[in-house]
């Protein structure tokens, strides 16, 4: 109920048109509350009373009624669908947007299915309430009232028997109200856990198949599915109990009308009339009290949905531009990094820790290091896509957390380790940072990036889309995109986490060469496993469990010994008897039979392919 | 108003938006999920006719009241006119109740089983079927689509059936009670149908507009979100949020707006028409009254039996929607439980026994059946059990195939594949994949403990075993530096491990399966130089003793391997030892030189 009313501030904008249903509403309901009362007439003063005049005029009168009652309906069903569709449209506007500035730190641990659900599903269900649920309830409220009125200014002692039945009435059907709540909680997490196991099925279907895993699965997926059945046969007994139970008690009042009112005829207190306007009216409250159940359900479900859209909402966007944060435009380039520490939530242990480093302008710096040392939360923290947990990182002098973020990363070319593409042309993803840029500036990055070649070779060149719907690139090619991309915004900073890693070995010294030139006057950051690219790094960082362990340029490092010796030797190793290796097999040739000579550093060697 | 916006076209034209009108075929093919609660289907339906009977009869009984008891001043017949309505209404409770709870369990098993039938028709179908269907198409068939047929079978068909027998019980009745009163209600009725089919064809537009909005929203949401780095990393949140604001939402709204216009038209003219029916009522009926053809009763009836006979009509067309939306999703899963299994145990197919795990490809080709270019051409292999074979070559040279043939995610189009010189199509896939290992480029993971992952390689594994195999390929230090050891969650994506550790995961699952074949396609993606070396181990302890496949990528893997195989087109180009082939100076050469990638 609660997030019911918090969510309900997003009717504000339409006070005066949620006014005005209202007042329609009320004018609605007044109008139908003479319709039994003309019927009277027509029994008391037309039929018993012998005036035909009476019977035209109820006719007349009757008519008249329905049409004008049509034309409150009318408008006042247009205008709670228009401010359904509007706080919908609203809810939907400030969730898309909400959820774009959500830190990193939350995405990493919100499944992407259930976001989007919000946004559809659960807003459906506010704006469904919001529009006619809301109205119908403010009606059943009116019309009891006007009903009471009027049956108790016509007779007491009936009104009080006839209304007795509709008592339980309404207590069966918001007690069922908050049952159903609950019952239908668990049918959506049974039909979560459907849907869980189809998405792991699908997509985990190879190695299903490859350990002949289809039985214990579909075993799996039956418990699950049993489930779903069960917790929905919960909530249809209740149904069955509520729905034939409120229907008899309405029958039950007409009974009960009959049979006293009856008596009151007879004993002439009442008339006949009377108790067909007492029948009309019970049958009047009747609807919507059993459209009540409905309703509660309604309310049930967008309570739910509330809760789980301000369950979004409510998520503070930790990392955005605090108030009078600086507009940093001519970025110089400098990066500091204080006494950082970084811990994720749900972690044990810190990915950063004790970092101190400074970076003047226009160096290259290299990272490397084993997987999970944590080189990429270290980069991640430069566009402050995490806030540091202890210590601060500095652009410029000035920390991060007081810069204007867009400006901030609008001068920083990030490749990311896994280059997501949007479904759209190869054009417009090149210039997704700078949607404005000129055709020129797009075939110049992909140039640069190693792209415009295989771009050209697709019968759409630029304007191929790629993604689901249009052509599936490979991951090397993806990579190569996603350079071009951040090339374009011709960055102060350059971030290339692992960009390299799947495209091939020509590509990457091609890309390198590339590379190498806009490196220049940027500083750049190199996250990378192969030495080739580290060893001209102006700053080589090794790092090991969150910490930097050894730092300098390649030549000071080798001396020093370390964790970065033992790598190098280790590449090195493979690089050199590679080359040996291609030497001794030049110098074999012709003479092809001796290839058991070399088998002994065949087997031991290694090479970073 | 008319939008000017418009979603691209393969949103309009997706098969979700497509309008599918009442389909026999597709009601036949559903209706095979509801034949086997035919029995209970009949009961239900027999208890609804009699609820209907019941309810229609209740103003009946008022006019009865009135007429017989008040108006005739006999107390006593109108107590037992009251009891008798009393009784019939208590008999009406108690057969809704049971026909509420009968029809929707039925509901909820056909519901059920057709879930199960979809699953397990899912096992079946060959891999090909998953590389044209995503995940999120098969997740909106099992839940959205079945979904869709909850609404039909507990509540469309329910409620038109319903309203049917409500129509026709109200419609004997009034014809029973006063002919010429009838023939005035039902001369509205034309009315009615007209402004119903003109509803229909106007709504049936705006409500596909509507589903077009709901897809639009939903695919532009899905990628903004999965891509949430990236549009934070370029700052285009603004930008994102404008299209978001003035085309895609926008477009939702106008269609909704669009679509509420004409529907909070409908309601009202129906009202409207029901108004002029009880008016007519009132003043014929009245004046029949008055000249003594009809008693007051009667015409009391009369007005309470006007306001059900519209009830229903109006109820109808708005369930028509449902029926129309289930029909497009009705058609859908049929659609797919049709899809037919390509690859499929013989009638008579074996167990095969314990194998050594010698392998033969004699003459085999293979293509894909939507397409005749040959992926593989008159392949011929012998493989002795225990060697290890590196496949080589660019790619879609065709060495995936090639494994795929031998674990039979495909047959071949020609030749035959054989396992200790069984044919694989002789054999039951189970008995043959139960002694196959695989592991795959992109080590997945399942949502569950570490523990649970591996112990997918054999279910009835022990918990010592898992920790030895998981010693064995040299993963146990990293599982034990996790937040819960062996009992940590992977989390979707398996976002909590590295690469290399989800691979190394995924060796200690197939080593402990401990199968006598063993496919692996290596990983391209570089992982960092210790992770690498920890992998080389686990490989070579994984390979030994076993028939391997391997779709090599590391040089350590290739030169290794008992025999390397150089495809490329399809074609079986060199085979060969390491320096045998590097001595020839042909297409191993050549590879060799530039670095064995893509």
């Amino acid at each position: 109920m609660k997030h019911l009313i918090r969510i309900s501030t997003f009717l504000k904008p339409y006070t005066w048109q949620v006014l005005a249903s209202l007042v329609i509403l009320l004018t609605l309901t007044g109008l139908n509350l003479f319709v039994p009362r003309i019927i009277q007439s027509v029994i008391d003063d037309g039929l018993v009373g012998g005036q035909t005049m009476s019977l035209a005029r109820s006719a007349l009168l009757l008519f008249g009624l329905g049409l004008g009652s049509a034309f409150l309906n009318l408008s006042h069903r247009y205008i709670s669908e228009w401010i359904a569709i509007n706080v919908g449209y609203d809810l939907r506007n400030r969730l898309y947007d909400h959820i774009q500035y959500l830190p990193f730190s939350y995405h990493d641990h919100a499944q992407s299915g259930q976001l989007i659900s919000r946004c559809i599903e659960d807003v459906r269900s506010i704006e469904r309430f919001a529009g006619s649920s809301i109205a119908e309830l403010v009606r059943f409220v009116f019309l009891s009232f006007g009903i009471l009125f009027v049956m108790f200014s016509v007779n007491q002692s009936l009104a009080v028997i006839s209304l007795l039945p509709i008592i339980p009435l309404i207590l069966m059907t918001s007690s069922f109200g908050t049952k159903i709540g609950k019952l239908f909680f668990a049918v959506d997490s049974a039909v979560g856990e459907v849907s869980n196991r189809l998405q792991e099925n699908v997509t985990g279907v190879q190695v299903v198949r490859a350990f002949a895993r289809e039985e214990y699965e579909t075993n799996r997926f039956e418990k699950a599915n049993k489930a779903v059945f069960t917790t929905w046969v919960k909530v249809i007994d209740e149904w069955a109990k509520i729905m034939p139970t409120t229907n008899w008690l309405t029958l039950l009042s007409t009974m009960l009308i009959l049979w006293f009112g009856g008596g009151m005829v007879m004993d002439g207190t009442l008339t006949i009339g009377a108790i067909v306007a007492f029948n009309a009216y019970i049958l009047m409250m009747a609807e919507p009290a059993q459209a009540l159940t409905g309703l509660v359900n309604a309310g049930g479900e967008a309570a739910a949905g509330a809760q789980r859209v301000l369950e979004v909402l409510d998520v503070a966007p930790a990392i955005r531009s605090k108030d009078g944060a600086i507009k940093l435009e001519n970025l110089r380039g400098e990066i500091e990094f204080r006494e950082v520490g970084l811990k994720y939530q749900n972690e044990k242990n810190a990915s950063l820790d004790g970092i101190n480093l400074k970076v003047e302008p226009n160096r290259l710096v290299a990272l490397i290091g084993p997987t999970g040392s944590g080189k990429t939360s270290f980069v991640n923290l430069i566009p402050r896509f995490y806030d540091v947990s202890e210590g601060a990182v500095l652009v410029d002098g000035h920390d991060v957390r007081g810069i204007d973020l867009a400006a901030l990363r609008k001068q920083i070319g990030i490749v990311l380790q896994t280059s997501l593409l949007f479904s759209d042309s190869i054009k417009n993803n090149i210039a997704y940072g700078r949607p404005e840029a000129a055709i020129e500036d797009v075939l110049a990055a992909a140039k640069a990036a190693q792209a415009h070649e295989f771009i050209e070779g697709f019968p759409n060149g630029y304007e191929t889309v790629v993604g689901e719907r249009g052509v599936t690139l490979s991951g090397g090619q993806r990579q190569r995109v996603a350079i071009a991309r951040a090339l374009l915004m011709n960055p102060r900073i350059l971030i290339l986490d692992d960009s390299l890693s799947s495209v091939d070995t020509q590509t990457e010294k091609l890309i390198q060469i590339a590379l190498d030139k806009l490196m220049e006057g940027r500083t750049t950051f190199v996250i990378a496993h192969r030495l080739s690219t580290v060893k001209r790094a102006d700053m080589i960082l090794v790092m090991d469990k969150g910490r930097i362990i050894q730092r300098g340029t390649h030549d000071a490092l080798l001396k020093e010994g370390g964790l970065y010796k033992e790598i190098h030797d280790l590449q090195l190793v493979g690089q050199v008897r590679f080359s040996d290796e291609m030497e001794m097999v030049e110098d074999l040739l012709g003479a092809a039979a001796e290839g058991e000579m070399h088998e002994n550093t065949l087997m031991q060697r290694r090479s970073d392919n | 108003m008319t939008t000017r916006i418009s979603p691209p076209a393969f949103i309009t034209q997706s098969e979700e938006i497509l309008d599918k009108m009442y389909d026999p075929r597709v009601a036949r093919g559903l209706l095979r999920f509801v034949k086997p609660y035919a029995r209970q289907m009949s009961v239900a339906l027999l208890f609804m006719i009699l609820v209907t009977a019941a309810s229609v009869s209740g103003p009946y009984f008022v006019k009865l009241a009135i007429d017989d008891g008040i108006a005739a001043n006999d107390p006593v017949s109108l107590r037992r006119i009251v009891l008798i309505f009393l009784a019939v209404s208590i008999f009406q409770l108690g057969f809704n109740y049971l026909r509420v709870r009968i029809m929707s369990r039925v509901g909820q098993h056909v519901l059920y089983d057709v879930r199960m039938a979809m699953f397990g028709h899912l096992q079946k179908l060959s891999l090909s079927f998953y590389n044209r269907y995503s995940v999120g198409r098969v997740i909106t068939r099992v839940i959205n689509d079945v979904g869709t047929l909850r609404e039909f079978i507990t509540w469309a068909v329910l409620a038109i059936v319903r309203n049917l027998l409500g129509i026709v019980g109200t419609l004997i009745a009034m014809l029973a009670l006063n002919l010429k009163l009838s023939m005035l209600t039902f001369a509205v009725l034309p009315f009615m149908v007209l402004a119903t089919m003109a509803f229909r064809s106007v709504a049936r537009k705006n409500y596909r507009k509507v589903r077009a909005a709901v897809s639009w929203t939903n695919s532009v949401l899905a990628e903004n979100v999965n891509g949430v780095r990236v549009v934070q990393a370029f700052s285009r949140q603004e930008r994102n949020y404008k299209t978001f604001k003035e085309y895609v939402n926008r477009y939702f709204y106008e269609t909704s707006l669009d679509a509420a216009r004409v529907a909070s038209v409908y309601t009202p003219v129906v009202d409207v028409l029901g108004a002029v029916a009880t008016a007519l009522v009132v003043y014929v009926g009245g004046t029949a009254v008055l000249g003594e053809s009809i008693t007051p009763g009667v015409l009391i009836a009369f007005v309470l039996y006007v306001d059900r006979f519209f009830e229903p009509i109006r109820d109808l067309s708005r369930r028509f929607d449902t029926l129309q939306s289930t029909m497009a999703g009705g058609e859908r899963i049929l659609e797919l439980l049709n899809t037919e299994v390509d690859v499929q145990d013989a009638e008579n197919a074996k167990e095969l026994g314990v194998i050594v795990g010698g392998v033969r490809f004699e003459n085999v080709s293979f293509h894909y059946s939507d397409d005749p270019t040959l992926v593989l051409d008159q392949i011929n292999l012998d493989v002795k059990a225990g060697e290890t074979v590196a496949l080589v070559g660019e790619t879609g040279a065709g060495k995936t195939t090639i494994v795929k043939l031998l674990a039979r995610f495909h047959d071949p189009t020609d030749g035959c594949v054989l396992v200790d010189g069984v044919d694989l199509r002789m054999v039951t896939q189970q008995s043959l994949r139960a002694q196959m290992g695989m592991v795959l480029q992109d080590p997945f993971l399942f949502n569950g403990t570490v523990k649970e992952n591996i112990l997918f390689g054999r279910l009835d594994a022990s918990h010592e075993d898992v920790i030895s195999a998981a010693q064995a390929v040299g993963a146990h230090d990293f599982i034990l530096g996790l937040k819960d050891g062996y009992e940590t969650l992977v989390e979707e994506g398996g976002a909590t491990l590295s690469v290399g550790q989800r691979q190394l995961i995924s060796f200690a699952r197939a080593l402990l399966a401990n199968p006598r074949i063993l496919i692996l396609d290596e990983a391209t993606s570089s992982v960092d130089i210790q992770t690498e070396q920890v992998i080389q181990r686990a490989l070579a302890r994984l390979l030994k003793g076993r028939t391997s496949f391997v779709i090599a990528h590391r040089l350590s893997t290739i030169t290794n391997a008992d025999r390397i195989i150089v495809i490329d087109g399809g074609n079986i180009i060199e085979q060969g030892r390491h320096e045998e082939l590097l001595g020839s100076r042909g297409r191993y050469y050549e590879l060799y030189k530039t670095g064995f990638q893509e």
